[in-house]
This record gives structure tokens, sequence and C-alpha cells, in this order.
């Protein structure tokens, strides 16, 4: 799948190691999904903008992979204005529906947090190449090598599906049952193309689980690395800007009022 | 690149039974290969070649995967012991690639035997050298060739500098240029690093220049027959033939044939281009002209990447064309519609069957009495009419022992047998078959190209799109070779 | 001594047909009877099957994320339904841990499928991370107490709960849902919980076993003893 490939890109961003990036990533993340207010959200989504240029995409790039954001984000904001958490004057009610001030500034809220969630994860793993991702989850955070290697051995594997999956669906109009009845019928081809995809998958990953064991893989000596994978000077200001960000986020939120734990 | 010593092979009353099976796989082997030697292993299926090398590489597995009896030895001492010492390649180009890049893939073994990086590197480029595998490093694995891919496999296994080479059916499913190539890698392989090598292969021809000892595996267990080339496959002729290994010199007779009369053309296609996408598409052949007759059949030829395949499927109305014409005589359309693309599942059922290069890629039910009903209960026949027909294909095609069975556990031969079995169970007009005789052994080739042949004389029609001459010698009554980009035209 | 070689297509070399053509297996009909105590270390076979597993219910999941804003607006009339179609992401864990049988596996498998949907682009972003690792747990953790020994329907439909407890807290506090009301929230666990039985454990321990018919599985235990204990 093309959204799996990394873009090349000259610029930083592409030298400093997906470690680093996923670490960032995962920081502002996790601060921003503690609370849901507008202010967090929307500083941290106004940092992440004004840092886009730095991230190495060109714009259709930038759109194309952001793309999920761009529908989700509206239709939680409909969703949440029309079931959100009442709170504030009654603007209208209809059957159990009650949209509420509170309603909308929290509709107006998570929208802004799915942006800023989604954003910095997509944009810096945009630019990550998988297998350096795997070194370095191996070399720098020391995970397993067997765990690591073998993930990425299966991740490889799913490039086969769409070809599969194209080959399943012609079959399937070959012998005869192709043609569509309803939904649930629809339905129970697609699961069974989907089982066949699944079958053939663990087939080809046993075989090359075999392949990887021949060739050495999976024994207790101590392998070493032909990709070295190292973490220096931009790597650490790569995770002080993601710090950055979020210490930011929380900041003006604390300081605006309106910063809530989610659990309290 | 440094000569790595030959590996001595010693094995001794050695057998395995994998878990979960009744009987084992290898029984009472006894067998020495000296260091440097180079040896074709043949048997009949079942006779426990591809168990010998999983267990000559360590990756049979431990005590929870089956029960091993007697010795086997690589210098002296048990194989999973020595990782790094012995390289296996096997079948299927898509399952040993690892990594995403070609240098990250040959490296891949010597990271694990913890070579440091320097001496790595260096190995890779002599490794990808030896194989002929003149590409860059970041060469994305994604787009080789499947001979480019199980030369890179190849590549991997020696950049571990093994001191024996085993090879499963190496070039199995392989294109006749890309089955050269490997053998050509191989021999250069064997010259330059002095490796034990052991192949098993049921094309003996292609691999006779490069082998010294023929070694034949008994179904029962233990050899059969063991010793330089030329006199074992000459005594054992007979045998190796029945047990479907493509014995150099024998020569496949050629089907007996009673023609029917051919009631005009049911397929006509002029100035087609084919593609994936359909209109919207690029082409991958074009300006194909072509006619499809009546009890006959069409070879469709040509190297790798030609759009053979591609044709195929949209002669058989499960592709649209990407521009040009392809039109169903009313011989063939019976009524519904000149457009083999246009037509619903259930009419081209009747009209058209296809049988996919990769049989798997058909199976939709859990046995094989299932599997063959499919077809017809999908055209609402009543079910004591299908029973019949079920049983009929099942006897006609030598399945009926397998009636109960799971399509995916059938052997290779089964699961051809049964692909077109299935297509055959609707009774259509046309078959088109996309590379049938495709890594099968000489047994099932004699099968296939005698049923073809009956059903051809029986009045259906064939396309076949296939590499193998030989197929085409015995069964083709026109042939269209597609060159790339355009096609040549059709010769009779 | 002859080749019989129709005998042998049979018992063919290459394919991995369980003994059920006959005897059952599992009454060692040849001094198979001692099976002996399963390792808990994973092999490397298990690691690439657990991803590949994996990244097919990643590409499902992902998918299934596609689907799900049309289908969550279908069930809006009462907004806490939408809990029925979280069981579309918790069958990786229970699958995984079915076919794989080694502590771990849920959380590995459910996490792999996390990632790859993630990769590809859901509007949850890293989110799909922190609730993959959950939702593995809460399916590790009925694995766990039937101490990796039994993967019979019940364990399967147990885990898929368990799933669906997890996912139910954690979007009950932290997603969207959070900013609902509270009957809302109590109907959405609860639709989360039998979506996690039916599409989770139900459906996974279906297709367990059908891959173990298939013969797919015949390096797993899972895959050995399907007539026995699935």
């Amino acid at each position: 799948m093309s959204l799996l490939e990394a873009v090349e890109t000259d610029r930083v961003v592409g030298r400093v190691n997906p470690v680093a990036k996923l670490l960032a990533a995962l920081v502002v993340s996790v601060v921003l999904l503690l609370s849901i207010d507008w202010v967090s959200a929307g500083v941290a989504l106004g940092l992440e903008l004004l840092l886009l240029p730095w991230a190495g995409l060109s714009a259709r790039q930038l759109l194309r992979r952001t793309a999920p954001l761009w529908i989700a984000a509206p239709m939680s904001v409909v969703v949440t204005v029309l079931y959100g958490r009442d709170d504030g004057a009654v603007l209208l009610q209809f059957w159990w529906i009650t949209v509420t001030e509170g309603s909308v500034s929290l509709a107006f809220a998570i929208g802004l947090r799915i942006l800023a969630v989604g954003i910095p994860g997509i944009v810096l793993l945009a630019t990550t190449d998988p297998t350096d991702l795997a070194d370095g989850l191996a070399q720098v955070l020391r995970l397993p090598s067997r765990f690591v290697l073998g993930g990425l051995a299966g991740l490889r594997l799913a490039g086969l599906f769409a070809d599969d999956w194209r080959q399943l669906a012609l079959a399937r109009r070959a012998r005869g049952v192709a043609d569509a009845r309803g939904p649930v019928a629809a339905a129970r081809r697609l699961a069974g193309q989907a089982f066949a995809l699944l079958v053939l998958s663990v087939r080809r990953g046993s075989k090359l689980a075999t392949a990887m064991e021949a060739k050495g893989f999976g024994s207790d000596t101590e392998r070493t690395w032909a990709r070295p994978s190292t973490v220096g000077l931009r790597d650490a200001v790569m995770v002080v800007i993601g710090v950055l960000v979020a210490a930011a986020a929380v900041t003006a939120a604390v300081l605006a009022g309106t910063w809530e734990f989610v659990l309290a | 690149m440094t000569a790595s010593s030959g590996a001595r092979v010693d094995a001794r009353g050695w057998g395995w039974r994998h878990a979960g099976r009744i009987l084992p796989a290898v029984s009472e082997l006894d067998l020495v290969v000296e260091p440097g030697e180079r040896v074709l292993l043949l048997g009949a299926s079942g006779a426990g070649k591809s168990t010998l090398l999983a267990g000559l590489a360590g990756v049979l597995g431990g005590d929870d995967e089956g029960d091993a009896r007697g010795e086997l030895l690589v210098d002296g001492r048990p194989p999973a012991e020595q990782r790094g010492r012995v390289g296996l390649v096997l079948q299927d180009p898509d399952s040993q690639v690892v990594l995403a890049r070609v240098g990250d893939d040959v490296a891949f073994g010597c990271e694990n035997i913890a070579v440091p990086r320097d001496e790595t590197w260096r190995r890779v480029d002599d490794a990808l050298d030896a194989v002929g595998l003149h590409l860059p490093r970041s060469w994305p694995t994604a787009q080789l060739s499947g001979g480019q891919k199980q030369r890179l496999a190849l590549a991997g296994a020696l950049a571990m500098r093994p001191g024996l080479v085993l090879l499963d059916e190496p070039t199995a499913n392989l294109d006749p240029e890309g089955v050269v190539e490997v053998r050509d890698a191989v021999a250069r392989v064997a010259e330059r690093t002095g490796a034990t090598l052991v192949v098993v292969e049921h094309r003996v021809s292609v691999w006779l220049p490069v082998v010294d000892r023929v070694v034949v595996l008994a179904a029962g267990g233990g050899v059969l027959a063991d010793g330089a080339p030329e006199e074992v496959l000459d005594r054992q002729r007979g045998r190796l033939t029945e047990a479907g290994v493509w014995v150099p010199g024998v020569v496949p007779e050629p089907p007996v044939r009673r023609r029917a009369s051919s009631r005009g053309p049911l397929l006509e296609a002029a100035g087609l281009a084919v593609g994936h996408r359909g209109p919207r598409g690029r082409a991958v052949a074009s300006d194909i002209d072509l006619l499809v007759h009546d009890a006959r059949t069409l070879a469709v030829t040509g190297p790798n990447g030609a759009g053979k395949s591609t044709l195929a499927l949209t002669l058989a109305g499960l592709l649209a064309p990407v521009s040009g014409e392809l039109r169903a005589t009313a011989e063939l359309a019976a009524g519904a519609g000149a457009v083999p693309v246009r037509w619903r599942s259930r009419e081209l059922l009747t009209r058209v069957g296809t049988v996919f290069q990769d049989p798997e890629h058909q199976f939709l039910t859990p046995t094989v009495r299932r599997e063959l009903a499919v077809g017809p209960e999908a055209l609402g026949e009543p079910a004591a009419q299908v029973a019949e027909r079920v049983d009929e294909l099942l006897a006609r095609l030598r399945l009926d022992h397998l009636a109960g069975a799971n399509p995916f556990t059938l052997s290779g031969g089964e699961k051809r047998r049964l692909s077109v079995a299935t297509v055959l169970a609707s009774r259509p007009r046309l078959l088109v078959l996309d590379e049938p005789t495709f890594g099968q052994d000489a047994r099932t080739w004699r099968e296939l190209v005698a049923l073809l042949a009956a059903l051809v004389d029986e009045g259906r029609s064939v396309v076949a799109v296939t590499h193998d001459a030989e197929f085409v010698a015995a069964l083709a009554d026109e042939e269209v070779v597609l060159e790339r980009p355009a096609v040549v035209g059709q010769a009779r | 001594m002859s080749v019989s070689v129709s005998a042998n297509e049979a018992q063919p070399d290459r394919q991995d047909r369980p003994a059920a053509s006959g005897s059952p297996k599992s009454q060692g009909s040849q001094g198979s009877q001692k099976s002996p105590r399963p390792s808990r270390r994973w092999r490397v076979v298990d690691i690439v099957v657990a991803s590949v597993i994996g990244v097919a219910c990643g590409v499902v999941f992902w998918a299934w994320g596609l689907a799900w804003e049309p289908l969550s607006n279908l069930l809006a009339f009462t907004p806490g339904l939408s809990g029925l179609l979280s069981g579309g992401w918790l069958f990786a864990g229970v699958l995984g841990g079915l076919i794989i049988r080694k502590p771990g596996a849920a959380v590995y498998t459910e996490v792999m499928a996390a990632v790859v949907s993630m990769l590809i682009g859901t509007q949850w972003g890293f989110s799909t991370l922190i609730w993959g690792v959950v939702e593995g747990l809460g399916a590790e953790l009925v694995f766990a107490a039937f101490l990796y020994s039994s993967f019979r329907l019940h364990v399967a439909l147990l885990a898929g709960a368990g799933a669906g407890v997890a996912v139910a807290l954690l979007d009950t506090s932290f997603s969207s849902i959070a900013a609902t009301a509270l009957e809302f929230k109590v109907v959405y666990g609860i639709s989360a919980v039998v979506s996690g039985v039916v599409l989770a454990g139900l459906l996974s321990w279906l297709a367990a076993r059908g891959l173990a018919r298939t013969g797919a599985l015949s390096r797993f235990a899972s895959g050995r003893s399907a007539e026995a204990r699935v």
C-alpha cells in the first residue's frame, strides 16, 4: 500500500531517528488525551501547524495522508453537538437530542483535538521507513529483536494483500458467486474473502518463518546490526519539541481555566 | 570470494514423524554426502525429500513438532547447533524475502550469526555478485521478478558462507528464463565456494550439468538408488517416470485425438488492449487481434511481463478491456449479450470457466465435495442432479478418496485437478487456464494434457496461457505470441 | 520395493493434511499420547504468524474504521449503541490468543493490528495504539485466568467480553463518548461488551477453527488439536 511507504525527503526530519519521532508524537497525543477542552487542543494544533513546513511533506502529500482527519473531525463535531453532555443554556430540543451551549463548545473541543492528536502521528510517520523504525526500536529502545524483526517481516507480507484480494475477488466472479444479492449476501462474501486472505497469509507467514530460521534467526546468539541506529542532538531536539508543544498546551489550558482531567 | 570448506552429511537410520500425523515422513535413512559433492535428490511426492532438507537445515522444530529417530549430522554435529553452516533456499519466491531492500535482505543472515558490520557488507556485495544480481543495495525487493527473488534468497544464504547449500525445488515457480538464471547462479556458486550441494527438483535435465551424483529416495523409507547421474537415470527410468520425474530423453507421448468439427469462433478480439484497471488504467499489452474457435485449443505465449495473464483474465470476462473490442459471438453468448465483462457471474459460469494460476485463490468451501457443488448450486440445479454431477467429477478426476478433505490440504497436483474439476462442474463452453502446468511434475502434466485433449475432443474450447513449450506442442491448435508491448500475430 | 505413487498422494510431502482422515489423532495412534508440555517461549513461527494475523486484522480494522462513521450514524438514534460496533476492533487479540496460545499473544496481535490500522491512516491517530494495548490486555487477562491451557468456545467468548469491557472503560473516559451524558455511557458500555462477545469472541473462535481445518496451522498446537480441544 502506497500509504505505508515512506516519503523521501531531503529535510532534516528525514534524518531524525524514528524512535525520537515516535516519542515526540506519543508525548503530544497522550497529554492531549487527558482532557477535552478547546484551549489545550487549539494551542497544540496551532503549534503543530506552525511546525508543518519542517515536516518534509509537500502540501499535496500532506493533504492526502491527513485526509481521514478532515473527514472525521467535522462528523464528530456534528455528533457531539447533538448528543454531547449538556451544559448551560439550551439552544435546541428535539426527542432526546439537546443542543446546548455546553455541547457546542465540547464539540468544538473534540474537533480540534482530533486534528491535534492525529496530525503529529501521521506526519512524522510519513517520513519514516519501517525498517529504520524497527532498527531503532531494537537498538535504541532495546526491545527484543526477535519480536521487532518478526513483526517487521509480517508487516512486509501485507504488501501482497492487495494483489491477493484482487485475485480472490476475480475468482469469486469466475465461480459464479459474485452477483450482488443484498447486504447480507455481500457481507458473507466479504467475510469469506477475508478468511481466504487470512489462510493464504498464515501459510505464507509460516513459510517465511522457516526461511528466517534457516538464516539463523531466532537463536540465542547476540546478533549484530548491519544498519546502525544512532541517537544524537537532532533526536533530542525532536523529543524536546514534542514535550514543549505538550507543555504549552497544558499550561495554556490550566491558565485559561479550561483544563479538565477527563477522569475527574 | 573465499572458499568455505564443504560440509559432510551423515544420516544414520534417521527418521522424522511430524506431530499430528500417523506415518513418519522419513524413516530408516542411511546416507553419506562427502564434502564438495553435488547431489540431486529425487523421489516420489511423499518420499520425504523436503523433510530431509528441513532436517539438514535444522528447521524441523523441537520436540513439540515431531519425533526424530536415529542421527542426522552435518560435520559430525546436529544442524541446529550450527546456524550459518547450512543455507536453505525454498520453492516460493515470495515467502523468502524478509526485508524491503535488497542489501538488507542479504545482510539478514550475517546479522543473525553475529558477523561484524563491515564484514557483513563486504559479504553482501560478494554474494550479490556471485548470484549475478547486479542491483544497488537500496533496490526494493518488492520490485524483483520471481527469478530475481530466488537469486536473492540464494545470495542471502551465501552471505553466511555455508558449507552446505540446500535447494528445495528452487525453480518450480519460475518461468524458463528464471529457471536458467537460478541454475547458472547455483553452478557459479558451487564452483567458487566448493560447498556441498543438495538439490531437490523434478526438472532433471536442467540440473544435470551441475550435479555429479543422483540419490533417489524410496517412498516407504530408505534409499532406492544412489550413484552417477547417467547410471541411476538409466536403471531407474521406469520408476522415476512413474513417480513424476522429468527423466531426460523420455518424451511425453502426445495424446490420441479425435477432433470434433468446429462450429465457428466463440470470441473475437479486435485491437484489444488489456490492463488491470479497465478503461482508466494503463495497458500492459495492446493491439491484440485474435479469434477463439470452438473445439480448438489456443495457446498464448510470450515472455514474462508481456501481459499474458491479463489477456487470459480479459478473455474470460473477468477484467474489462482498456480499449479495443472483445466480442462474444452468438455461439458462446447464447443470449447473454456480446460483452463478456458485462455478463453476470452466473451467466459466466456456463459460458467461460477460468482456472487460476494459483488454485488456492479459487477455493471457497471447507470440503472437496462442497467445492465441486458450488457452481451447480449457484445455477440453481436440483440437489439430486448436483450430487450426481459431483460424483461423476470425483470419479473422472480421481478425487473420490478426498471428497471430505479440506481443499487446502491437498497436494499440488491434487489442487490443480480440483480447480479444473470445479470449473467443469458447470459445463462451460470455453475454458481459460492460466499456467496450468506451472510447478507440476511429469505425472500431473501427463494427466492434465490428456484431460484437456479429451475435453477439446468433446467439443469444448480451451485457451491456455503458458510458458511450457512441450504443452503447446502437445495440445495447441493455434498460438498467439505476445511480445512486449504489442502482439505479433496468430499462428496456426 | 516399488514406488507406490498413488498411496503417496495420500501422504503428500509438502502439504499439511491433519491426520483426521480416519483415526482421531489425540488418541495416540502411534505413541503420540505423550504430548510434551508446550513451552511458553515464542518461536519464530509464532512471532511471524502473530504479526501476519495482526497485519491482516489491522487492514480490516482500518476498513471497519472507515465504515464506522456511516454505520454509527445509522445507530445514532440512541448514541450509546455505537458501542455495538466496537467489537470490530477487538477480534485481533482474541484470534491471536486462540491461535498462538502463548502468554502475550493477545496483546501482541492486537497492538500489531492497531499499529497497522494507524499507519494506513485513521482519524484517531496515536490513540489507536494506546487503545490497542488496553484492548489486548482485556483479552489477555482472560486467557491468563485460564492459565493458557483452555481455548474452548467459552474462553473465546469471555476473552471477547474482556476486550469489550476494556474498550468500554477507555471510550467512556477518554474519547468523544466521554462527552455524552451518563445514560448513554451505560448503553455504550453494555453494547461494547455484547459486541465483544459476538464479533470478537465468537467470530474469532470460528475463524481459528476454520484455519485449523485448512491445515494452515500445522506448526501450532491449535492446528493439531483441531478435533480435541477447540
